[in-house]
């Protein structure tokens, strides 16, 4: 028989549903795999073994019960480390959350439970999602399947090595400035933003608040699309959630992968498609814009003059909001406390906890978004970046006026090597300089595998109008079903 | 010239309640001015008239009905804290600080 951590989501789902396989099997099929090559990747931080095998148990007694299955019922996923797991291990890859399991479940976890999917386990990732290489985890680098001397992208190294080892064929992940997209396009996997809002950020632990978005992390666009209409919708626990209903995101990745865009316009991001990305990239990149135009869409330059001046507007935002947002970190109510020996004063004990408990980009982006937000500083600094944001989201506007979905490189740069770009983190910060406007915007990015530069996966980057995420994976799945497919070397 | 002093870090620190390192805040100062001097890009936008964005989403004030509904029992909200006690969160004395200090 095929090894079952060969077959995709969808695929899973069918045998377990046919009775061809059991839930248990899958598990364990990828329980053993995880055994096997996870002391090399490291895609994992918790392995829940006995709650896996339960759920599975549950989802073959459901079956034969002959209890209607969802399409995703006994298909197995790994969550991202960020979101909140009830009694399970939640550490947001931060020693100071090393010890604490929370007494809730996310939204995005419970939604999974109920869709019958089976939690594997807690993936790797950089300190509270501030990174793009996973190298800022408290507990030690993920590798990259492709490589392992390489990063795995970041801060969802973990989530997206995962697939690319196949130790799972799902995976959730969060997206501040292009954790989930970036890793994606690095280890040859999908990865997809969904619109700020559109996916519920209860139990999603803080990073910034008006840019963070859980999503899913698949090997195929259809896999992605399955996962994302099981977790997304409303939430009434998130203030921020849209009330509406999830774009029919399933009949799109099914609609694209008949090959055919007749119809579609496209938009390259002119600002994009030159200079500051790797040659490698930008072949790979070119070669799969005339595959898009083969495929029937119309490909047209736009212009988005403000991106240049997304990723300064986004180092003010998002430290900004850290800074807040990891106040809650302060050894009271959860997590580490140091030097509480009956001398110390609250204050003392409080910055003694986060001085042993934050690693050193957490501590930058805390003390960069607290001088961003003193007063003096404010209107040059975070006042000037949210004015920059709205002329962003004004260049989306027009942009859609113009084509249906725009497209650049996911990412400028291939999967580097362990340690390159930790000295300087400014150049650990343009790993993220396509994806970044998106966020600001609040609209949906997918990244999908499109060709290779050098051996190592390259990713296409499609943006969406809010809460058009169906048109981007009908563009994906397009591309996905022409080109690939892009398989890492055995490990 | 430096974007920013070490003093102006230290002082950071503090307001950030980051109890660093000399060391630390030798490293720190240079990496803060490398990234201040380019996040300062931002000010090239000509932007006096432009409104700020705080959020991408236009909603407000977003209520539920003043229903009951289930929540935490003191046990599991006091489950991840570092010292409890009589269902309070325990932390080092705050009055007195001046006298204790």
């Amino acid at each position: 028989m095929t090894d079952l951590t060969s077959f995709s989501a969808a695929e899973l789902a069918g045998l377990v549903a046919r009775g061809e396989s059991s839930a248990v099997e899958v598990t364990q099929a990828h329980l053993d795999r995880i055994s096997a090559v996870d002391d090399r990747v490291h895609a994992f931080l918790h392995v829940d073994t006995e709650g896996a095998l339960d759920a599975a148990r549950e989802v073959d007694s459901r079956r034969a019960a002959g209890e209607p299955l969802g399409p995703l019922a006994g298909v197995p996923v790994a969550v991202k480390d960020v979101l909140t797991t009830k009694g399970i291990p939640t550490t947001a890859g931060s020693k100071i959350l090393a010890d604490w399991r929370p007494p809730y479940d996310s939204t995005i976890v419970r939604r999974l439970r109920a869709a019958g999917t089976v939690m594997l386990g807690k993936t790797n990732m950089d300190e509270f999602a501030m990174g793009s290489s996973t190298e800022y985890s408290a507990f030690g680098p993920t590798h990259n399947p492709w490589d392992l001397s390489r990063i795995p992208g970041g801060s969802g190294g973990g989530s997206s090595a995962a697939l690319a080892a196949y130790e799972t064929p799902l995976s959730i992940g969060s997206d501040t400035g292009g954790s989930i997209r970036q890793p994606g396009a690095v280890t040859g996997t999908v990865g997809v933003k969904p619109t700020y809002g559109g996916t519920s950020r209860y139990g999603l632990i803080a990073f910034s608040s008006s840019l963070d978005t859980p999503g899913p992390c698949a090997r195929t666009v259809l896999d992605a699309a399955l996962l994302h209409e099981a977790i997304g919708g409303h939430d009434p626990l998130d203030s921020t959630s849209i009330p509406a209903p999830v774009p029919d995101v399933v009949a799109a990745a099914r609609l694209g992968a008949s090959g055919d865009l007749t119809g579609v316009r496209l938009g390259v991001v002119r600002e994009f498609a030159g200079e500051g990305a790797e040659p490698g990239v930008l072949a790979a990149f070119r070669a799969a814009v005339e595959t898009l135009t083969k495929l029937g869409a119309e490909v047209v330059e736009v212009s988005c003059p403000h991106f240049q001046y997304a990723l300064p507007a986004y180092y003010l935002i998002a430290p900004s909001e850290c800074s807040s947002n990891l106040a809650r970190f302060d050894g009271v109510r959860f997590g580490l406390r140091v030097g509480d020996d009956g001398t110390r004063s609250l204050e003392e004990v409080m910055s003694a906890t986060r001085e042993a408990g934050f690693g050193p980009e957490v501590k930058r982006r805390v003390m960069l978004g607290t001088y961003a937000l003193s007063s003096g500083y404010y209107d040059a600094y975070y006042g000037q970046a949210q004015k920059v944001r709205t002329l962003i989201s004004r260049d989306f506007t027009t942009a859609f006026d113009q084509v249906d979905a725009l497209i650049s490189p996911t990412t400028p740069f291939v999967a580097f090597p362990v340690g390159a770009r930790t000295a300087d983190p400014y150049q650990m910060y343009l790993a993220d300089l396509f994806t970044i406007p998106s966020n600001l915007y609040g609209g949906p990015g997918i990244s999908v595998p499109c060709g290779l530069a050098d051996g190592l996966p390259v990713g296409l980057q499609v943006m969406a109008p809010t809460m058009a995420d169906d048109r981007m994976y009908r563009v994906a799945a397009a591309l996905e079903s022409a080109v690939g497919p892009f398989t890492p070397p055995a490990l | 010239m430096a974007a920013i002093s070490r003093e102006e870090v230290a002082h950071l620190a503090r307001l950030s309640r980051l109890a660093v390192t000399e060391e630390e805040l030798a490293t720190l100062a240079g990496q803060l001015d490398v990234i201040l001097q380019a996040v300062a890009q931002v000010g090239e936008v000509t932007a006096a008239d432009i409104p700020p964005t705080s959020h991408s989403v236009p909603l407000t004030n977003v209520l539920r009905d003043d229903v009951v509904a289930s929540c935490l029992t003191p046990e599991e909200a006091l489950s991840g804290a570092p010292d409890a006690a009589e269902q309070r969160f325990r932390v080092p004395r705050i009055l007195d600080e001046d006298v204790a200090s």
